[in-house]
């Protein structure tokens, strides 16, 4: 005990004795809502500056009288009322881009929906069975690289209608992913859960349902995300060429009536629009495989 | 009096033209009601016997006999406690044993007896605090006692656990070995367990099947345990008839059937 006094004392003279600044600290629910704010401007700054300074640089290199693309200002001008007024109608073809917006996403929600269904299904039978899986995954390699528009013809000719041929459109591009992510996903389901299932003597229903579709959850919403993704791009195209109510055919109207202004708006509403999918699914398949993760 | 016979059972795993034979006449008779242990180095086959048992593996040559029935493909009369535990991730603890148990006893269980019983099995590896949770939430012996609450909820007329406790630390092995010892004074269920610990076998069997090394592995000797029930760690520790036991199995696995490596 001694000992460690004198060494105390010997060793004290040494370091000069610290002073220990008390800052004075704020109540604790500031301090949070301080740390929140520090977070928030972390976050939100950096795109904030990015943006501006684009549209500073934007305003300025077409600010020309004889620049061949209108400045931010001139969009806001022409175009405002597409942006602030989403929803009004003033006539069958006069609709806000909310509306068209609205019939891109039905015509989405039909092929993806459809692409979601069959694409895991396809891809639960491929991944279980290694002769389908020789069998048709060369053929979905190669389809699968085939670009969206370049079966609009042909599914026009098959459907002779418009709005099936787009609908088919978004499904034959969004299946690809979700097939062959489904399949790898099913090959990778652990031999022990197999085991499981066979000691139980599920069925090939339950085995589905209660081990395939949990396991592979995670590669399905993978396949998912990309293919919504996929089915976005291919609807603003197809919808380009088959016309209609669309956000896609609103833009081929806009450049033949040169309303160019118009044209930069839709590509926002494109751009917000997709990355929202892109986020909801992830946001879906975040909540539906929370427990799948092995512990 | 032959309960699970098991006769002339051979396996040989074919890969293209490349054959190894891993078990070679593997001749066994158990009891009903009796626990037996398989030990042996690893990669003596002792896996593959209890999945030839399980019905997860086919037989290549022999044949198994379960109360009077040809074993031909995997049930819920054979459960099997995995080596990994192989619970659900998904599902919660309730939810596991709950498949087991909705699967085999749809027919026979009301939906609040099936309830009950999935309780009352919790209950017996004392497990019922942690129903709601998930495997991940629970540590890894926890994870085991859910394991053999599924198994033994199934009703299994021979319960087979794959080297159970093999990924636990000692302490907690302990603890789950006096857990099923207390099961199966309780419940009298027939078990074979597999396990490569020479205390565990010993204190747990009533006997010790010795296997000989790969390839074409076989049953060198069995060794009847002649501690008298039930049985208490510390006690039978000292038991003479504990050490004895224990020196056969050593004497087993380390002079007449040393573990070589290059035998694979």
């Amino acid at each position: 005990m001694s000992a460690v006094v004198k060494l105390k004392t010997q060793g004290a003279p040494a370091a000069p004795a610290a002073t220990v600044a008390h800052l004075p600290l704020a109540p604790a629910p500031f301090r949070r809502a301080a740390r929140i704010a520090r977070d928030l401007t972390a976050r939100v700054l950096p795109p904030l500056v990015t943006l501006v300074l684009l549209l500073v640089v934007w305003q300025v290199a077409f600010s020309g009288g004889t620049s061949a693309l209108p400045a931010p200002s001139v969009v806001w001008a022409e175009s405002a009322d597409l942006l602030l007024h989403p929803f009004y109608v003033h006539g069958t073809q006069d609709i806000g881009l909310g509306w068209r917006v609205l019939t891109s996403l039905e015509r989405v929600a039909y092929g993806y929906g459809l692409a979601a269904v069959v694409g895991v299904l396809v891809g639960a039978v491929l991944g279980q069975s290694v002769w389908m899986m020789r069998g048709f995954d060369p053929l979905f390699q190669v389809l699968r690289t085939v670009p969206p528009l370049a079966w609009l013809p042909i599914s026009l000719a098959a459907f002779m209608d418009s709005r099936p041929s787009a609908i088919f459109v978004i499904f034959i591009t969004a299946i690809w992913p979700i097939i062959i992510n489904t399949a790898a996903g099913v090959r990778n389901i652990p031999q022990d859960y197999r085991n499981v299932a066979r000691v139980l003597r599920l069925n090939q229903v339950e085995f589905f349902v209660r081990i395939m579709v949990p396991a592979a959850a995670p590669y399905i919403f993978s396949g998912l995300r990309i293919g919504v993704g996929l089915s976005w791009l291919a609807i603003v195209a197809a919808e380009m060429l088959t016309g209609g109510v669309g956000i896609g055919f609103f833009i081929w109207d806009a450049w033949n009536s040169s309303r160019l202004s118009d044209i930069i708006v839709a590509l926002l509403y494109i751009g917000m629009i997709g990355f929202v999918l892109d986020r909801l699914v992830a946001l879906i398949g975040r909540v539906v495989t929370r427990g799948t993760a092995e512990g | 009096m032959s309960y699970l016979k098991i006769s002339r059972v051979g396996k040989t795993f074919a890969n293209g033209a490349r054959r190894s034979e891993v078990l070679r006449d593997i001749d066994l008779t158990i009891a009903k009601g009796e626990f037996v242990s398989i030990i042996g180095h690893s990669g003596c086959g002792k896996s593959t016997l209890l999945n030839l048992i399980a019905g997860l593996t086919e037989v290549t040559t022999g044949g198994i006999l379960l109360d009077g029935r040809e074993v031909n493909a995997p049930g819920p009369d054979r459960a099997v406690v995995f080596q990994n535990h192989s619970l659900l991730p998904w599902l919660t603890v309730y939810d596991n044993v709950r498949l087991a148990v909705d699967k085999v006893f749809r027919a026979t269980k009301s939906r609040a007896e099936r309830h009950d019983w999935v309780l009352h099995n919790l209950d017996l590896v004392q497990m019922r605090h942690a129903a709601d949770k998930r495997p991940a939430e629970i540590s890894g012996g926890m994870r085991q006692r859910v394991g053999i609450a599924r198994a033994l909820a199934m009703e299994p007329k021979v319960l087979l656990l794959d080297e159970p406790f093999g990924a636990l630390d000692a302490l907690t092995r302990a603890h789950l070995q006096d857990a099923v010892m207390e099961i199966h004074a309780r419940l009298g269920n027939t078990m074979i367990m597999i396990t490569h610990d020479v205390d565990e076998a010993v204190l747990l069997a009533d006997r010790i099947v010795m296997m000989t090394n790969g390839p074409a592995a076989t049953i060198g000797e069995v060794l009847t345990v002649p501690l008298p029930r039930p049985r208490e760690r510390i006690a039978a520790a000292g038991d003479p008839a504990y050490l004895k036991a224990r020196q056969a199995v050593l004497r087993f696995l380390y002079e007449r059937h040393r573990f070589v490596e290059a035998a694979e």
